[in-house]
């Protein structure tokens, strides 16, 4: 189909966008397995993500998108599955199992998810993570779960603005955060692995001030 | 301006000269890469390969959209001052309601700017953003009813669009300009611009490196020594006053005009290293290895542009 063409197409126009440079600052890109789990920022997020890393692991690495919308039509499905790689699930609570199991099962064939565990998004801060990734993370305990912070794109498209304006994003991949231990809650497993993105966005001395601070100083 | 095609022995001649002086920076890079010792060293060898790398880079590219002609030149400036603004504004603080007025100075602004270069309309392309734009902007903003910095937010939009797109487009203006007994094709102009305040960047650079001693400014751009500045600008005045065969210049007058390019070009350079500092940052992007963002490339050429356009145009058409 058109799909050979569209992919580099899609992946070039989102670099004319955005540039989507990946900063490895906790770890260093490697092909095993690991949930790569983001802050959800705008409709780009997948997009950016896939632009950002290396080919030989985009190949290797899947994001996990919502079923209601991706598999809307036939367009829709081909740009997610067949350029983005994308895992669509069922996000109604119907089929929790099997969301599960398709995830998994991707992660012990020895390749990588892309999680965008807030849900929802919010103007700027990161959410409260949603359950999925504990879940997950006790299901496959050998995955590295690798907290990624996509800076500058909730600038680009933010909500409820249908048009974007051009920013250079980067993705700062932080070090794995360790799986929940035994006597770990889920509620205090999550707040973990939200304050290890939350603090990937203070890493950086290029971090543009926001106007207040700039007030402020 | 003529018609007349561009690939002749001068430009060949021209062509030939950047190879040499790329070979001969790439020989050199080679031979430091195997000579040097300390950490420090190794450090700045590897910079300095990076940037010649990119500068082979760079010079294809710009000699491929020459040849190519007017229009191509034009859209290879129109990218980097896009390239150049999204630098310049992922660094500035924005807010919501700046929005739809960012959106149209990338996807309206740039390319009216340089369509206007294209058909020739000087006498709008050259208050285009600095009176149209310039209200049109914060009335857009205004819209979003939002009163927080709103002075500086505006400001520092307006300071992005005129560097980066503006003045920026002043350099393949220079195609357009009619100059009465030059029979030399256009593009050889923007070439002599693009020459004379480069060679001046990486002259500076050279002569810093080797003899500079006295800095300038430590606290705007550690790099910049009064050493690198005198010989690197000098160079670079003896090289454009050479160069007067490609203009309509005498070489006296070639002396002086490098001497306002190599003297915005500075400017240029300092001025927006202290932006630099001031947002917190030591480079505007990464999109040139070796050197930083477009903008940091760039920084000579946005303020000496302006200058070399408008005087060509006043005394020589």
């Amino acid at each position: 189909m058109m799909i050979p063409l569209l992919r580099p197409a899609l992946l070039g126009l989102t670099r004319l966008l955005v540039g989507a440079r990946a900063s490895w600052e906790g770890c260093a890109p490697a092909d095993v397995p690991r949930i790569y789990f983001a802050n959800h920022s705008s409709h780009l997020d997948t997009l950016v993500m896939m632009a950002a890393l290396p080919r030989e692991l985009r190949a290797r690495t899947h994001p996990v998108a919502a079923l209601d919308y991706w598999g809307g039509s036939a367009l829709r499905r081909s740009v997610a599955v067949g350029c983005l790689n994308a895992l669509l699930v069922d996000r109604t609570g119907k089929a929790t199992a099997e969301v599960m199991d398709a995830m998994a099962a991707v992660l012990d064939g020895g390749q990588s998810l892309i999680l965008f565990p807030e849900g929802t998004r919010g103007d700027g801060a990161v959410q409260p993570f949603k359950s999925g990734l504990y879940h997950l993370a006790r299901r496959v305990p050998g995955a590295e779960l690798v907290p990624v912070f996509i800076e500058n794109l909730n600038r680009v498209m933010p909500k409820g603005m249908p048009l974007p304006v051009p920013l250079i994003c980067t993705m700062r991949f932080g070090a794995p955060v360790a799986p929940p231990g035994d006597g770990e809650d889920k509620a205090a497993f999550l707040e973990r692995a939200r304050d290890a993105l939350v603090s990937l966005s203070h890493s950086s001395q290029s971090q543009p001030r926001t106007p207040s601070q700039e007030t402020a100083r | 301006m003529t018609a007349e095609p561009l690939l002749q022995p001068l430009f060949l001649w021209l062509a030939g000269a950047a190879l040499a002086l790329l070979t001969v920076a790439t020989l050199i890079g080679a031979v430091l890469a195997q000579r040097v010792t300390t950490p420090a060293g190794h450090d700045t060898v590897r910079n300095l390969n990076a940037r010649i790398r990119s500068w082979w880079v760079m010079v294809a590219l710009f000699a491929a959209a020459m040849l190519l002609g007017g229009t191509v030149t034009l859209v290879l400036f129109a990218l980097l001052s896009y390239l150049a603004l999204r630098e310049f504004l992922t660094l500035t603080p924005t807010r919501r309601g700046d929005h739809p007025g960012l959106f149209l100075s990338f996807f309206v602004v740039v390319p009216v700017q340089y369509w206007l270069i294209g058909i020739g309309w000087y006498g709008l392309f050259s208050i285009f953003i600095p009176v149209y734009v310039f209200m049109a902007l914060p009335s857009l903003s205004v819209l979003g009813a939002d009163t927080t910095d709103f002075l500086t937010r505006t400001a520092k939009a307006q300071w992005g669009l005129m560097l980066a797109v503006y003045c920026a487009s002043h350099a393949p203006a220079l195609l357009w300009l009619d100059i009465p007994g030059y029979e030399l094709p256009g593009a050889l102009l923007l070439l002599y611009l693009m020459t004379v305040a480069q060679l001046s960047d990486v002259f500076q650079y050279v002569f810093g490196k080797l003899w500079g001693k006295t800095r300038l400014s430590p606290g705007i751009s550690p790099s910049k020594t009064v050493e690198g500045l005198l010989g690197g600008g000098l160079t670079a005045v003896a090289i454009g006053t050479g160069l007067h065969v490609i203009t309509p210049f005498t070489p006296l007058q070639a002396a002086g005009m490098s001497l306002v390019i190599v003297t915005a070009g500075f400017f240029g350079g300092f001025v927006l290293s202290a932006m630099k500092r001031d947002l917190g940052v030591k480079d505007w992007g990464t999109l040139i290895e070796g050197h930083g963002g477009v903008l940091d490339r760039l920084d000579s050429v946005v303020f000496s542009a302006p200058l070399f356009f408008h005087l060509t145009r006043y005394w020589f058409t």
